[in-house]
C-alpha cells in the first residue's frame, strides 16, 4: 500500500495545466505552491503494480519537467518478500 | 482521521518541509499547512545505506521495525529529497533469505553452526595459515560500504597486530584513481569543494558521469538550480546517450579513452585564446611531467613507479600543440567546434564551472592522468576552491571516502599517511600501542594482485566483508577458480547469500546498517553517524565486532579492549587522534550524534566547506588567497599527461567495445536491491544495450537473446534497444547488478599503473544473435 510524496516541477508556464492533469488522476493529491513553480504531490496506490502504472502516467505528462521523491511509506514494509 | 489519511498528511508534510529547505520563502496555502501531523512513528536520522551522495534520511520506526523513510530536510546534502533506492532502503533489511546463522563448509556443503564456533574456526585458520605460510599469506578484502569503525579495526588488526599490509577494499575498484589524482595534483586526497557548489555554479560539465542515475539527488539539485537561474547549463560529455544526456543542455559524445586528448585540447584552447589566469598559474601552480608508455598491468607482479620532472610553461605549451582541436577530431569523435565550446565555458571569466566525474574517469587505464588533466583545466583558469568553481570527483559508495580513503584500508595506507613513511608508521604504532616494526614499510598487494596472489598460492586465507568480488572482479573466471582451489580458505561476512558466499568456507552473518551503530563518510568530506535503530536478526553481528572477536581469539585482546557498549565511541576517539589539526580535524562524536553530519577539516566547531583558500579554510597560511598546502610551497601541480590508447581496442575478430555500469534502481551487485520487490520488478535482469542500427544488421529485436564473447568468456543476455540508454554504433553497455548474468566474465583486468584501479569501461568483444 505505497504512499509517496514528491516535489513536482512543471515546464515554464505550465503549472496550471499540470495541476489540472495531476488533479484528474485518481491516485494523486496535490498541494501547489502559491508563489513558486512547484507542486507537492502525494500518491496513494493500492499496490506496487498500480504505483508503477501511476508513476509511468505521471512521467508522460507533457507539462511535467521533472519530479523528485521525498518520502514514502510502505504499510507492508515489515513483510517484504515474506 | 484514519490511519491512511494520517500517513498521507505525513508524506505531504515531508514534501512541504523539503520544498521549504530547497526554496526558502516558498508559500503553500494556509489550509494545506494545517493539521500536518507529527505522528506515532518515531523518526531517527541516518545516512542512506546506498550511494556516495550520502543523503541524510529520517527512518520511521514502529514496533521495533523500520517502516518508513523520508529525506531529512535538515541535511544540506539532499535538503529533504531522496531517490528510489533511498526510499526503499529499509526494505532491504527484511527479505526472507537474510543470513542469520553462521555457516561452515563441511563435506562440500555449507551447514549451520554457532557464532562461537565459526569465529573460533576463522581465528584458528588465520593463525594456522600464518604459522604455515607466513603472515603475508593472509589477507582481508573490505569495502567502501564498511562503516568507519569496521575499516579502522581492520587496519589496526591487519597492519598493527598481525603485521601485514594485505588489506584492501573494493574502493580500489572505484575510487583509487581519484585518490592518486588528488595526491599527484594537490598532495592531499578528497575534493576541495562541497555539494554547495551546485548552488553557485553556472556551468556543470559531467565527464562520463551518468548522474541522473548514479547520483540522482545531486542531479535533481542541479536541475532545480537550472529552473531557478536561467544561466545554468549542464553539459554531458559521455560515451553513450543516457538519461543524463537527455536532461542536459548539450550532449557531447566522445570515443572511449580519448577524454585525455579532449582535456588537453581544452587546455590548448584556453591558453591560445588568452583565457588563462596567468597570475593564478604563476603564483599557485607548478608544472610537471611524468613517465609515458606506462603499461596496463596485465601481467602478474606488474610494477610501476611514476617520476615527476619539472617543466616550464613553454614546454607545457609545446606539449599541448599535439592537441589542437582540429587535429584530434577523428581520434576523439568530437568536433573542433564542440571542444572550443567546452574551452569557452571553462575559460569565460564570468562563469563559475563545476566538473563532476565518477567511474567514467576513475575506471580507466589512465585514470590518474585524466583526473590530473581535469584539474589542469580548473587550475589554468583559476576556477577552483571557491563556491561554484570546483573540480569534483564523486564517489560511488556510502563510505568509500570515510572508510577507505580516510581510514586508509588500502595496502599502502595508514589512518594517517602511508606505510612507506617512517613518521606515519611511528604515529600509528604509538596510537595503536604496537612495536613500530610490526608495521611493514612496503605496500604488498593491491586488489587485482591480491586475487592473483590467491590464484598463485602466495595468499591462502582471505576474509571478505561487505562486498561481492565473485560478481565484481574483472576477468572473473580466473579469480573464482583461484578462490576455489584446494588449500585456500575464504571467509565471507555478508547479509544475504551471494556468489561470493557460494565459494566461502565460512559465512558470517552481518548486522546491516542501522542494525548497529556506525559512521559513513560521503563524497564531500562529510561524516555521518547513525545509532543502532533496530535489532539485528538471529546471530548476526556487526563487521566491527566480528573482527574484534577474531583478533581477541588470536591473542590481540589488549589492542581491542573495549566493551560492546562503548566500542564505537572508543574507536572514534582513537581514530580521531590520527587526524588532529586544521588540515584534517575530525568531527567530535557528540556533534555527529546531534547533526546530520559535518565536514572535515572540522576546526573551532565548524565544518570546512572549501579547502585551499584562506577565505574558507583555516589551514591556509597565506592570507586571503590560495594555499595548496598539500604540496611544497603551497603550489598545485599541473601535469603534462598525453593521450595513450586503451589496452584492448576493437579489431576484426572482436569488433565491439563493451562498457559496464549501474542502473538507478540497483545498488552494485543487486544483493540488497534485488530483494526489494519494487526495485527488482523495475529492472529484473541484466541486459545488453545495443545501437538500433547494429541490432538491425544482426537481426536482433528488443528482448531477444544476444551472445557477447570476449577473449576471456562469453554470456547471453536479452537485447535492449532504444530503451534506457543508447550506445553509439559498435559499442554495447551491460549493467553488472545481475548475479545470474555475470558480465565480468568478459572484462579485462587491466588497470591504471599508478592507481591500480581496473578499467571496466572498455574491452573488445564480439556480438551476435544467440
Ligand atoms: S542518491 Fe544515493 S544516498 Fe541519496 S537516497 Fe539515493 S541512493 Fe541514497
Amino acid at each position: 500500500m505505497p504512499i509517496k510524496s514528491y516535489l513536482v516541477f512543471p515546464h515554464v508556464g505550465k503549472k496550471e495545466i499540470l495541476i489540472e492533469t495531476l488533479g484528474d488522476l485518481n491516485w494523486c493529491e496535490i498541494l501547489p505552491s502559491e508563489n513558486k513553480e512547484l507542486i507537492v504531490l502525494v500518491t496513494d496506490t493500492k499496490n506496487e503494480n498500480e504505483e508503477e502504472k501511476c508513476f509511468k502516467i505521471i512521467n508522460t505528462i507533457p507539462a511535467l519537467d521533472h519530479l523528485t521523491l521525498v518520502s514514502g511509506f510502505e504499510e507492508n514494509a515489515n513483510n517484504v518478500n515474506k | 482521521m484514519n490511519r491512511r489519511e494520517f500517513i498521507k498528511r505525513m508524506a505531504a508534510a515531508s514534501a512541504i518541509t523539503a520544498a521549504v529547505a530547497m526554496f526558502p520563502g516558498i508559500v503553500f496555502a494556509k489550509e494545506q499547512m494545517q493539521n500536518l501531523p507529527d505522528g506515532d512513528i518515531l523518526w531517527k536520522k541516518s545516512p542512506c545505506r546506498f550511494c556516495g551522495v550520502g543523503c541524510g534520511l529520517k527512518i520511521g520506526l514502529q514496533e521495533g521495525k523500520a517502516v518508513a523513510v523520508k529525506g531529512d530536510p535538515e541535511s544540506s546534502v539532499n535538503k529533504g529529497l531522496c531517490c528510489v533506492k533511498g526510499y526503499h532502503s529499509v526494505m532491504a533489511l527484511y527479505a526472507k533469505d537474510r543470513l542469520t546463522k553462521p555457516l561452515v563448509r563441511k563435506n562440500g556443503k555449507l551447514v549451520e553452526t554457532s557464532m562461537e564456533e565459526a569465529l573460533d574456526l576463522v581465528a584458528s585458520k588465520m593463525q594456522g595459515t600464518i604459522d604455515k605460510h607466513g603472515k603475508n599469506a593472509v589477507s582481508m578484502y573490505g569495502s567502501g560500504q564498511w562503516t568507519i569503525p569496521d575499516g579502522y579495526v581492520a587496519s589496526k588488526f591487519m597492519k598493527g597486530a598481525i603485521g601485514t599490509n594485505n588489506l584492501e577494499a573494493n574502493a580500489r575498484l572505484c575510487m583509487a584513481s581519484a585518490v592518486t589524482g588528488f595526491l599527484s595534483s594537490f598532495g592531499m586526497d578528497e575534493p576541495m569543494g562541497c555539494y554547495e557548489d551546485i548552488d553557485h555554479a553556472d556551468v556543470f560539465v559531467l565527464w562520463g558521469n551518468n548522474m541522473a542515475e548514479m547520483h540522482p539527488v545531486l542531479f535533481s539539485r542541479m536541475l532545480d538550480q537550472r529552473m531557478q537561474r536561467k544561466n545554468v547549463k549542464i553539459i554531458d560529455l559521455a560515451t553513450r546517450t543516457t538519461r543524463t544526456s537527455t536532461a542536459s543542455d548539450r550532449s557531447i559524445l566522445f570515443k572511449p579513452q580519448t577524454d585525455l586528448a579532449i582535456a588537453n585540447a581544452i587546455c590548448y584552447e584556453i591558453i591560445n585564446n588568452g583565457w588563462m589566469d596567468t597570475g593564478f598559474v604563476k603564483n599557485h601552480c607548478t608544472i610537471k611531467k611524468g613517465k609515458t608508455n606506462i603499461g596496463y598491468g596485465l601481467e602478474d607482479k606488474f610494477a610501476f613507479k611514476d617520476e615527476a620532472k619539472g617543466i616550464d610553461f613553454e614546454e607545457f605549451k609545446e606539449f599541448l600543440k599535439d592537441y589542437k582541436p582540429e587535429d584530434i577530431q577523428e581520434l576523439t569523435g568530437v568536433s573542433a567546434k564542440d571542444i572550443k565550446y567546452l574551452a569557452y565555458l571553462y575559460g569565460s571569466p564570468n562563469q563559475k564551472v563545476t566538473s563532476f566525474w565518477c567511474m567514467g574517469m576513475n575506471q580507466h587505464t589512465r585514470g590518474t592522468w585524466i583526473n590530473n588533466l581535469v584539474y589542469n583545466i580548473h587550475l589554468l583558469v583559476g576556477k577552483i576552491s571557491t563556491p561554484g568553481n570546483s573540480p569534483f570527483s564523486l564517489t560511488g559508495q556510502p563510505s568509500a571516502c570515510g572508510t577507505v580513503r580516510e581510514v586508509g584500508t588500502l595496502t599502502h595506507k595508514l589512518p594517517h599517511g602511508v606505510v612507506m613513511n617512517e613518521k606515519d608508521r611511528k604515529m600509528a604504532a604509538e596510537i595503536w600501542k604496537v612495536p613500530v616494526e610490526n608495521i611493514q614499510p612496503k605496500p604488498s598487494l593491491h586488489t587485482v594482485e591480491m586475487f592473483r596472489a590467491l590464484d598463485r598460492g602466495d595468499v591462502r586465507f582471505m576474509w571478505i566483508q561487505v562486498t561481492n568480488p565473485m560478481v565484481t572482479m574483472p576477468k572473473l573466471k580466473r579469480y573464482r577458480e583461484a578462490a576455489q582451489k584446494d588449500d585456500r580458505f575464504i571467509v565471507v561476512s555478508d547479509v544475504y547469500p551471494t556468489p561470493t558466499t557460494d565459494i566461502a568456507d565460512v559465512v558470517l552473518p552481518s548486522a546491516m546498517w542501522i542494525e548497529r551503530e556506525g559512521m559513513y563518510g560521503n563524497s564531500e568530506r562529510r561524516t555521518q553517524h547513525f545509532d543502532q535503530l533496530v535489532d539485528a536478526p538471529g546471530e548476526s553481528m556487526s563487521d566491527t565486532w566480528q573482527i574484534i572477536e577474531v583478533a581477541r581469539r588470536m591473542g590481540f585482546e589488549k589492542l581491542f579492549p573495549w566493551t560492546y557498549d562503548n566500542h564505537i565511541e572508543e574507536i572514534w576517539k582513537e581514530y580521531s587522534l590520527f587526524h588532529k589539526g586544521k588540515k584534517h580535524g575530525m568531527v567530535p562524536l557528540e556533534v555527529l550524534k546531534s547533526e546530520p553530519g559535518a565536514q572535515w577539516p572540522y576546526v573551532d566547531g565548524k565544518s570546512t566547506k572549501w579547502r585551499f583558500h584562506g577565505k574558507y579554510d583555516p589551514a591556509c597560511s597565506k592570507g586571503d588567497t590560495y594555499d595548496f598546502y598539500g604540496k611544497p610551497e603551497g603550489k598545485a601541480w599541473i601535469w603534462a599527461r598525453p593521450y595513450e590508447p586503451a589496452p584492448e581496442e576493437q579489431d576484426q575478430e572482436y569488433p565491439f567495445l563493451l562498457n559496464t555500469g549501474r542502473v538507478v534502481e540497483h545498488w552494485h551487485t543487486g544483493s540488497m536491491t534485488r530483494r526489494i520487490p519494487v526495485l527488482h520488478q523495475a529492472v529484473p535482469n541484466g541486459y545488453v544495450e545495443l545501437h538500433p542500427e547494429d541490432a538491425k544488421i544482426m537481426g536482433v529485436r528488443n528482448g531477444e537473446k544476444v551472445k557477447l564473447t570476449s577473449r576471456r568468456g562469453e554470456i547471453e543476455l536479452p537485447a535492449s534497444i532504444n530503451e534506457r540508454g543508447k550506445p553509439v554504433r559498435g559499442h554495447v553497455f551491460v549493467p553488472f547488478f545481475d548475479e545470474g548474468l555475470l558480465i565480468n566474465e568478459l572484462t579485462l583486468d587491466a588497470f591504471c599503473p599508478i592507481s591500480k584501479q581496473p578499467d571496466y569501461k572498455k574491452c573488445a568483444i564480439k556480438v551476435g544473435k544467440a
